[in-house]
């Protein structure tokens, strides 16, 4: 590790700062994730460009109200100017926004261009936000020296906080189901421009010190995270302003630290709060306990698993049906299920662990415990055979591949369902016999 | 520790820079215009086919992707370009190659483009996560790691990422021969890919799930287009910069939305609006200098936008609430009518010789006089009353009319009694709503169904309002006595 430069006055204001805008956006940002507006923040944040010209020059000062005002005010403008065109234009809502953003965006340019030529509105601050240069503008509150952005971004976290608990349960049925909540009385449109004005608010509060793009980044990355791991909204919320500040701290470590490791000073702290954002993000898509891509893919691997387990002991019953023997080599047995070698060996291990198997050389053979098990399967096999063919009328040529999906999934009492449906017979449509239901299932 | 952002340009000094190019062009304005009108300059030449070829291919492709309702795209994929075009400037520094070298850089962004693409549709698929929030996601990670990317770069002692600004904010007025070379062969492969795969991208657009089921190969498709995406939005990117790659993706073909409900003409619209939109917003920024380029495109859409919004054939706000109002015209028209059969009906006299008052219409529907009053002028112009002061009477032609409109009323009231189970004192207002749009064939499917009512005029199932409304009149009148019934003691 390079050099580790830490000095608590400059990066513990850096990392405070960056955990309470983390937090003011993840907090707005579960609404509209749930809303399927994530992309709103980012056309707010692009589109205010023209608010901040025509403060700059009504007020001809780059004093900060101003400018707060007007971007805020067009930020509210890009929300209704979208609905508006998507409402009566009829138009997709992305593409709505998309019109609207760029045209917003675009305008402000020509703005800024031809009116406002020798300011010093830098558009990389803009885009990029400049987080690591917060500290160095510093207000005195109650005697307490602290950054500007800072402050500001407390109040907007505050704002945020007090409209959220206030409007909790409209902006919850607002959310999940718009239309009972007009039914019970709330307007569904006037929630939804209490929280495009927050997002607004919050937006032009954060792209100052962490940019556009990245403002985008704190509201949706953490709440789709939190949305992946929680089923519930009062968890969501909560759990998205966890990773939102933990991704705020992860993000100004690896800054300083990660450029280090290849010989530079340190990066852009907003650009790496996303990274880190994103890498939680990636982390819950893949472990979340519920339907993480992980869980699943091993659910999967289990239920194939236990199909092939199924699979051999079938095979090994009706190898003794029709031809009398109790044995059979394993890699006959393999060849004819064409099934993967590893799988195989992990299969069978498991199953003469169970004692469904025994093994004798290279020969396989059921125990009385495997042996109740293959029945119970090749019955549920046969019945269903009978009953495709005699109750749902398929063509006799495909019965037997839905038998073979079917049978995994039978239990007792729908074994016993079947047989009454097609009247008790003993034999199944290919002619062999149907075995006798076992009930009692042997020790090992 | 600090990453400063010192070094690089910002926006006013940028735009400088394009103005003392642009103004490089020519004198004064007007003789400016002369020349690029006639084409006589080299470097408008460039710039303006540039923009036009790209304005085309971008409005051919978005129109495709507005339909997949992936309008937003464009956005995310030009934003995950930017680790990509940073990665590779990097990776030629350490090797020593030329680091502004455009293939290099192109290919950078393409990989990452692509990568974007396909973190969306993974995330999209393979989680609960909804398309809107995957984009979002992978637009601002992809940008933030690019940003941290640069963020290195600047600190590299011979790179300064200046170059790597045009990416972002575009460079149109500086575009060169080759530059634009390269806009046009990837803008036509694009052309030709959608114009190859009309029919097939047809399909994907409107029914994805036949499209699968008739064969066609509809991930390669979606990939093949998003693809496209990706190639648009690299070359325009240093044409026009970011924010105007989705601007030109977006705007040109929700636009043409609005004139018409045909795919073809549609991408011939958009098509045609994204060219135009490119010559335009160019050309003006080359006679007025101090108007960026990028950002008069994008403004000449947004005005083609508004006027399609507002006049558009189709789906135009205007042509709409005209249709809209003569719906609600014939609609009045119509309740009018069945109203005077029904305040005549059951009476010896026939129709034609029976007098209606205003006064008593007024009370038999609630409408306002106002309303009232337009219906009996236009339907006494088209002749279907005569009017005598206060006092109307059904022409002919208008008690044929009624006469048809009532027993289509009441054809659909028993309808629902009968066959659709509603009760009686609700099907007078369903009747109401369904009655306008009945066409003959449904007609003659009722009059089949509801057998016993063949060639009269049914009764009607239910208490007229009328009566409702006379019996109201007749309490009132028994309460205070009037002029007129005095008389008649």
């Amino acid at each position: 590790m390079g050099d580790f430069n830490w000095n608590w006055q400059l990066d513990g204001w850096i990392i405070l700062t960056a955990v309470i805008c983390a937090l003011a956006c993840s907090l707005v940002g579960n609404f509209l994730v749930l809303r399927r507006m994530s992309m709103l923040g980012d056309a707010i944040t692009h589109a205010v460009l023209p608010g901040l010209a025509v403060a700059f020059v009504v007020t001809e000062s780059r004093s900060s109200f101003p400018m707060f005002v007007g971007a805020a005010v067009v930020g509210l403008c890009t929300a209704f100017f979208t609905e508006w065109i998507r409402k009566s234009g009829r138009v997709d809502e992305g593409a709505s926004l998309g019109v609207v953003f760029t045209t917003l965006f675009a305008l402000g340019l020509v703005l800024i261009v031809h009116w406002i030529d020798r300011v010093d509105l830098d558009a990389n601050c803009v885009l990029y936000g400049s987080i690591e240069l917060t500290p160095l503008e510093q207000v005195n509150i109650l005697g307490i020296r602290m950054p500007r952005a800072f402050l500001i971004l407390s109040a907007v976290l505050g704002l945020n906080t007090i409209v959220i608990t206030l409007f909790y349960k409209e902006l919850k049925l607002a959310s999940f189901d718009s239309v009972l909540a007009s039914s019970v009385g709330f307007s569904p449109a006037t929630i939804h421009y209490v929280l495009m004005t927050l997002v607004a608010i919050t937006a032009v509060a954060s792209f100052e010190s962490v940019g556009s793009v990245l403002v985008v980044a704190m509201m949706i990355v953490p709440p789709a995270t939190a949305f992946l791991l929680t089923r519930r909204l009062f968890q969501m919320l909560v759990v998205s302003a966890l990773i939102a500040a933990f991704s705020g701290i992860l993000g100004h470590l690896s800054a300083i630290a990660v450029p280090s490791w290849f010989g530079f000073r340190s990066t852009s702290t907003a650009g790496m709060m996303a990274v880190a954002a994103g890498s939680l993000f990636t982390l819950a898509a893949v472990f979340a306990p519920h339907d993480g891509i992980a869980i699943r893919l091993w659910h999967q691997i289990l239920l194939g698993l236990n199909i092939l387990a199924d699979d051999i002991v079938a095979l090994l019953y009706r190898v003794e049906e029709k031809q009398g023997r109790k044995e059979a080599e394993s890699r006959w047995i393999r060849e004819v299920l064409l099934c993967n070698r590893l799988a195989f060996i992990a299969v069978k291990r498991w199953l003469l662990f169970r004692g469904e198997l025994r093994s004798n050389a290279n020969q396989i053979s059921l125990t009385e415990r495997g042996h109740h098990r293959a029945q119970n399967l090749v019955r549920s096999h046969r019945l269903w055979e009978q009953y495709l063919l005699d109750e749902v009328g398929l063509d006799p040529s495909r019965i037997h591949p839905q038998a073979e999906k079917m049978e995994h999934y039978t239990d007792r009492d729908l074994r016993e369902k079947l047989h009454q449906a097609i009247d008790n017979p003993d034999i199944d449509p290919h002619g062999s016999p149907i075995p006798v239901e076992l009930s009692k299932r042997p020790k090992k | 520790m600090i990453a400063s952002s010192g070094n690089s340009l910002s926006l006013p000094e940028f735009v400088q820079h394009t103005t003392h190019l642009l103004a490089s062009i020519g004198l004064s304005s007007w003789e400016q215009a002369y020349r690029l009108l006639s084409f006589q300059d080299h470097n408008t030449r460039v710039v303006l086919l540039g923009t036009a070829m790209f304005g085309c291919a971008a409005g051919i492709v978005g129109v495709f992707t507005l339909l997949r309702k992936r309008a937003l795209m464009g956005d995310a994929i030009s934003h995950a370009t930017l680790p990509g075009i940073a990665i590779s400037f990097l990776i030629a520094t350490h090797f020593g190659w030329n680091e502004k070298s455009l293939p290099l850089l192109l290919a950078g962004a393409t990989i990452t483009g692509v990568l974007g693409v396909l973190a969306i549709l993974v995330v999209r698929n393979s989680t609960k996560i909804k398309e809107d929030t995957a984009l979002g996601i992978v637009l601002s990670v992809f940008f933030g790691a690019g940003i941290a990317l640069l963020g290195i770069i600047q600190q590299m002692p011979l790179g300064h990422a200046a170059g790597l600004e045009s990416f972002i904010f575009g460079k149109t007025a500086s575009m060169i021969s080759s530059d634009t070379v390269l806009i046009s062969v990837a803008s036509l492969l694009c052309l030709s890919f959608c114009l190859f795969f009309f029919k097939e991208l047809k399909l994907l657009c409107f029914d994805e799930t036949f499209a699968g089921s008739r064969g066609y190969p509809t991930t390669t498709l979606d990939l093949m287009l998003m693809g496209s995406v990706v190639v648009i939005s690299i070359v325009g990117l240093q044409a026009v910069g970011l924010i105007m790659v989705v601007a030109l993706l977006v705007i040109p073909a929700a636009a043409a939305r609005f004139w018409t409900d045909k795919l073809g003409s549609m991408t011939a619209i958009s098509a045609c609006i994204g060219t135009l939109s490119g010559i335009c917003g160019s050309a003006l920024s080359a006679i007025y200098p101090r108007l960026p380029s990028g950002a008069m495109i994008v403004l000449f859409c947004a005005g083609c936008f508004t006027v399609s919004l507002a006049v558009g054939s189709r789906r135009g706000l205007i042509i709409r609430s005209i249709r809209r109002m003569r719906m609600n015209r014939s609609i009045a028209g119509q309740h009018f009518l069945r109203t005077m059969f029904e305040l005549t009906e059951g009476q010896e006299a026939s129709l034609e010789q029976q007098e209606i008052s205003i006064e008593k219409l007024n009370f038999a529907r609630t409408w306002n006089p106002r309303e009232l009053s337009d219906t009996i002028r236009r339907a006494t112009n088209a002749e279907w009353i005569t009017r005598i002061g206060s006092q109307i009477r059904l022409t002919k032609k208008g008690r044929i009319e009624a006469e048809r409109l009532t027993r289509e009323h009441r054809l659909w009231e028993l309808f629902l009694i009968h066959h659709a189970d509603f009760a009686p004192s609700r099907v007078d207002r369903e009747a109401d709503h369904i009655e306008h749009v009945l066409e003959p064939e449904i007609v003659a499917e009722l009059e089949a169904l509801l057998s016993e009512n063949q060639k009269t005029i049914p009764q009607s199932p239910h208490l007229l309002a009328h009566h409702v409304a006379e019996d109201e009149m007749q309490t009132r009148q028994h309460a205070e006595p009037t002029h007129s019934s005095r008389n008649r003691e």
